[in-house]
C-alpha cells in the first residue's frame, strides 16, 4: 500500500499511543511478576487466575449490566431519534443539541450530580418523604449503576440512529404507504431495516464503554461494587499487580471484539452507510 | 355521480404557511385517459398529484374517486399507485421484493405473487432481473422497476411524477413511447406530471397547463398547441410570436400595421388583442409577395430546420423554415388566415 508522507504524523501517533500500549499490555499479561526486564518469564498464569468463579461473577455482572443498559438506551433512544428525525430541520438541530450539550460537561460531574439526586437526603427522597413515604435506598445498587449508564450513554445511541434515519429518503416511506402499507408496516418493513446500520453503531458505542466502565459503578454502586472495569482499576491502582490487570484487560478486549463481531452479523445490508465495523 | 369521470377535483386549494400554492383547482379526469399536468417548476403540478395520491391534504376542496369523497382517506387505502420522481425503490430489497411489496402487504398467495411479478417484468421488459439488487440497475431499468412495482397492484389510476426527468434524451424518448403503449395495454388512467412540453404533447390525451397554482388551460395536445388561451400557454407550449393587435371586426385583425384575414370571431369591435403566430407558420417568399417584409438578422441551424429572426422595422419575427436565407437578405413573409390565432388580452398582475 502506498502512503503519502502526510499520513506519517498519524502513523506516529497510532504507534506511540495505540500500538505500543497494546503491546505493553499484552507483554504484561503473558509475563510473571519479575522485577527486571532482562529476565522476563513467560507464563499464562495470569489468565488461569481469571478462571476463578469469583472473577467470572464479576465478568457476568459487567456483561449483564452492559447489555441491560444497551437495551435500555436502544428502547429509549430509538423513539427519540425517530421523533427528532421527523421534525423540521431547524427544530432538529435544537433538539439534537439538547442531547449533546450535557456531554460538554465533565462526565464525572454529571455522574456526581446523581449522587445528590439519589442520596438519602437527596431531592428525590425529599419529595418522596413529603408524600409520606420513608426514604428509599436509591443509591449503591444495580439500579443506580444502570441509571448512570443509561443516562451517560443515551446520546451515543441516539446520535448514530438519528443520523441514519435523517438520511432515509422520505419518498421511500411514502411509496411504501402508496403500495398499501399502513404506518406500522412502513416502520417494520422500511424504516427499521434501513436504520440497522445506525442501531449497530449505537449498540457498539454504548456496549463498549458500558462493559468496561469503572467510574459509574464506583460512584453510584458504592466502594464494594465490582465490575470488570473496577477489577482492572483495582489491580493497577491498589493491588499493583499489573500483570493480572493486563490479562483481565485482554480478556475484556477479546470479549468486546467477539460481541461486536456477533452484532455485525445482524447488519445484513451490504452497502450504503455501514456501522462502525 | 358521473360515470365517465374517475377522479374529480373540486375547488382544491392548498396553502403552505399562508402561501397559496394551489388556487381553486377544478379537474375532471376521465377513465382510461392519459392526462398530463404541465407547467414550470413551482406551478403546483406536483402538489396536485400529491393531493390525488393522498400525501397532502388540500386546505380547501375535495377529491372524488369513482363518486366517493376520498379527501380524508390515507394513501394506503386508495386504489391509486404512484411512480415517484426519483423512483423511491427500496434499497434493501432486490427487484423481485420491490415489485412484490404491495402484493405481500395485501397477503396475496406466494404462487400468485410469483406469476404476477413475472408477468409484469415481461411487460416492462426486465425478464430475469428478479434477483438483481437495485443499485446494480441503470436509471432506465430502475424506472421500469418503479413502474412495474406500481402497476403490479392493478391500480385504477397511476400517478407519475416526472418519471423520465433523470433519463438522457434518447432513453427519455423511448420511454415516452413505451409508457404510452403500456397505458393503452393495461387500460388504466395515467396522471402524468412534467415540465417538458414536448413530452406532454407526445404522450397525452389531454393536457392541463398550470401556472402559479392556477389551471391555465385544459385541452387535447392539438387544441393546446393551436388554440392557446393566453400568453402564458402560447409561450410555454412551443415557440411563438406574440404580437399586440386590434380586432377590427369578426375575421379581421390588424397587427404590424396591416390588416389580416383570420378565423377568429366573437371579440368586441376594435378590441385590443394578442396575436399568436407559430414560427413554422410564417412562410418565406420574395419580398414583393410578402404580407410582411423584413431583413434576416440572425440564423441558427436547429437540425430539421433553420431558426431565423426577421426584423420588419419594429418587430423581430421568429421563423422556422427548411429554406435558409442568409443574414442581410430581404424577404417577404406570408401567413395563412387559419394560422393566425387571436387571444383575449389578459392583464396579469
Amino acid at each position: 500500500m502506498k502512503m503519502k508522507w502526510t499520513s506519517y504524523p498519524y502513523l506516529l501517533w497510532i504507534i506511540i499511543f495505540i500500538l505500543v500500549p497494546l503491546v505493553l499490555v499484552l507483554l504484561y499479561a503473558i509475563t510473571a511478576t519479575e522485577e527486571h526486564i532482562s529476565n522476563l518469564e513467560f507464563t499464562l498464569d495470569n489468565f488461569n487466575r481469571f478462571l476463578d468463579p469469583k472473577y467470572f461473577d464479576v465478568l457476568w455482572v459487567s456483561v449483564k449490566l452492559a447489555l441491560q443498559s444497551t437495551v435500555m438506551t436502544l428502547i429509549l433512544g430509538y423513539p427519540i431519534a425517530i421523533l427528532i428525525a421527523k421534525e423540521k430541520p431547524s427544530k432538529r438541530n435544537i433538539l439534537i443539541s439538547l442531547f449533546i450539550i450535557p456531554m460538554w460537561m465533565n462526565f464525572l460531574l454529571r455522574t456526581y450530580a446523581w449522587l445528590t439526586l439519589l442520596g438519602k437526603n437527596g431531592i428525590i427522597n425529599f419529595i418522596i418523604s413529603q408524600l409520606g413515604f420513608g426514604p428509599l435506598d436509591l443509591l449503591y445498587n444495580d439500579g443506580a449503576v444502570l441509571l448512570g449508564m443509561v443516562y451517560n450513554f443515551l446520546p451515543f445511541m441516539i446520535l448514530p440512529i438519528y443520523s441514519v434515519l435523517v438520511k432515509i429518503d422520505n419518498s421511500l416511506m411514502e411509496s411504501a404507504e402508496d403500495l398499501g402499507a399502513n404506518k406500522f408496516q412502513v416502520f417494520t418493513k422500511i424504516t427499521l431495516p434501513l436504520s440497522i446500520p445506525g442501531i449497530i453503531t449505537g449498540i457498539t458505542m454504548v456496549f463498549m464503554p458500558a462493559v468496561s466502565t469503572f467510574v459509574i459503578s464506583r460512584l453510584l454502586g458504592g466502594g464494594q461494587y465490582m465490575l470488570i472495569g473496577n477489577l482492572v482499576e483495582q489491580q493497577f491502582l491498589w493491588v499493583g499487580d499489573w500483570h493480572f490487570g493486563s490479562a483481565i484487560s485482554i480478556i475484556m478486549m477479546i470479549f468486546i471484539l467477539l460481541t461486536m463481531a456477533i452484532t455485525a452479523k445482524f447488519d445484513t445490508q451490504k452497502k450504503g452507510s455501514r456501522g462502525l465495523w | 355521480m358521473n360515470k365517465t369521470y374517475i377522479i374529480e377535483l373540486e375547488n382544491i386549494s392548498k396553502e403552505y404557511d399562508g402561501i397559496r400554492v394551489l388556487d381553486n383547482i377544478n379537474l375532471y379526469i376521465k377513465r382510461n385517459e392519459f392526462l398530463t399536468l404541465l407547467g414550470p417548476s413551482g406551478c403546483g403540478k406536483t402538489t396536485t398529484l400529491r393531493i390525488i395520491g393522498g400525501f397532502e391534504q388540500p386546505t380547501e376542496g375535495k377529491i372524488i374517486f369513482e363518486g366517493k369523497d376520498i379527501t380524508e382517506v390515507p394513501p394506503y387505502k386508495r386504489q391509486i399507485n404512484t411512480v415517484f420522481q426519483r423512483y423511491a425503490l427500496f434499497p434493501h430489497m432486490n427487484v423481485f421484493e420491490n415489485i412484490a411489496f404491495g402484493l405481500n402487504i395485501k397477503k396475496v398467495s406466494q404462487k400468485e405473487i410469483n406469476s404476477k411479478v413475472k408477468e409484469i417484468l415481461r411487460l416492462v421488459n426486465l425478464q430475469s432481473f428478479e434477483n438483481r439488487s437495485i443499485e446494480s440497475l441503470s436509471g432506465g431499468q430502475q424506472q421500469r422497476v418503479a413502474i412495474a412495482r406500481a402497476l403490479v397492484n392493478e391500480p385504477e389510476v397511476l400517478l407519475l411524477d416526472e418519471p423520465l426527468g433523470a433519463l438522457d434524451l434518447k432513453l427519455r424518448k423511448e420511454m415516452q413511447i413505451e409508457l404510452k403503449n403500456m397505458q393503452k395495454r393495461v387500460g388504466i388512467t395515467f396522471i402524468y406530471v412534467t415540465h417538458d412540453q414536448e413530452e406532454a404533447l407526445t404522450m397525452s390525451d389531454s393536457i392541463v397547463v398550470m401556472d402559479k397554482g392556477v389551471v391555465q388551460q385544459i385541452g387535447t395536445p392539438v387544441d393546446i398547441y393551436n388554440e392557446p388561451k393566453n400568453r402564458f400557454v402560447a409561450q410555454f407550449i412551443g415557440d411563438s410570436n406574440i404580437i399586440n393587435g386590434i380586432m377590427l371586426e369578426d375575421f379581421k385583425v390588424e397587427f404590424a400595421g396591416k390588416v389580416f384575414d383570420c378565423v377568429d370571431k366573437g371579440f368586441d369591435k376594435n378590441e385590443s388583442v394578442e396575436v399568436v403566430i407559430r414560427p413554422e407558420d410564417l412562410e418565406i417568399t420574395i419580398q414583393e409577395k410578402g404580407q410582411l417584409k423584413g431583413i434576416v438578422t440572425s440564423i441558427t441551424f436547429k437540425g430539421v430546420h433553420y431558426e431565423m429572426i426577421v426584423n420588419d422595422g419594429t418587430i423581430d419575427w421568429k421563423i422556422h423554415s427548411t429554406i435558409m436565407k442568409s443574414v442581410g437578405t430581404k424577404i417577404g413573409m406570408i401567413v395563412a388566415p387559419e394560422n393566425i390565432h387571436v387571444m383575449k388580452k389578459v392583464t396579469r398582475e
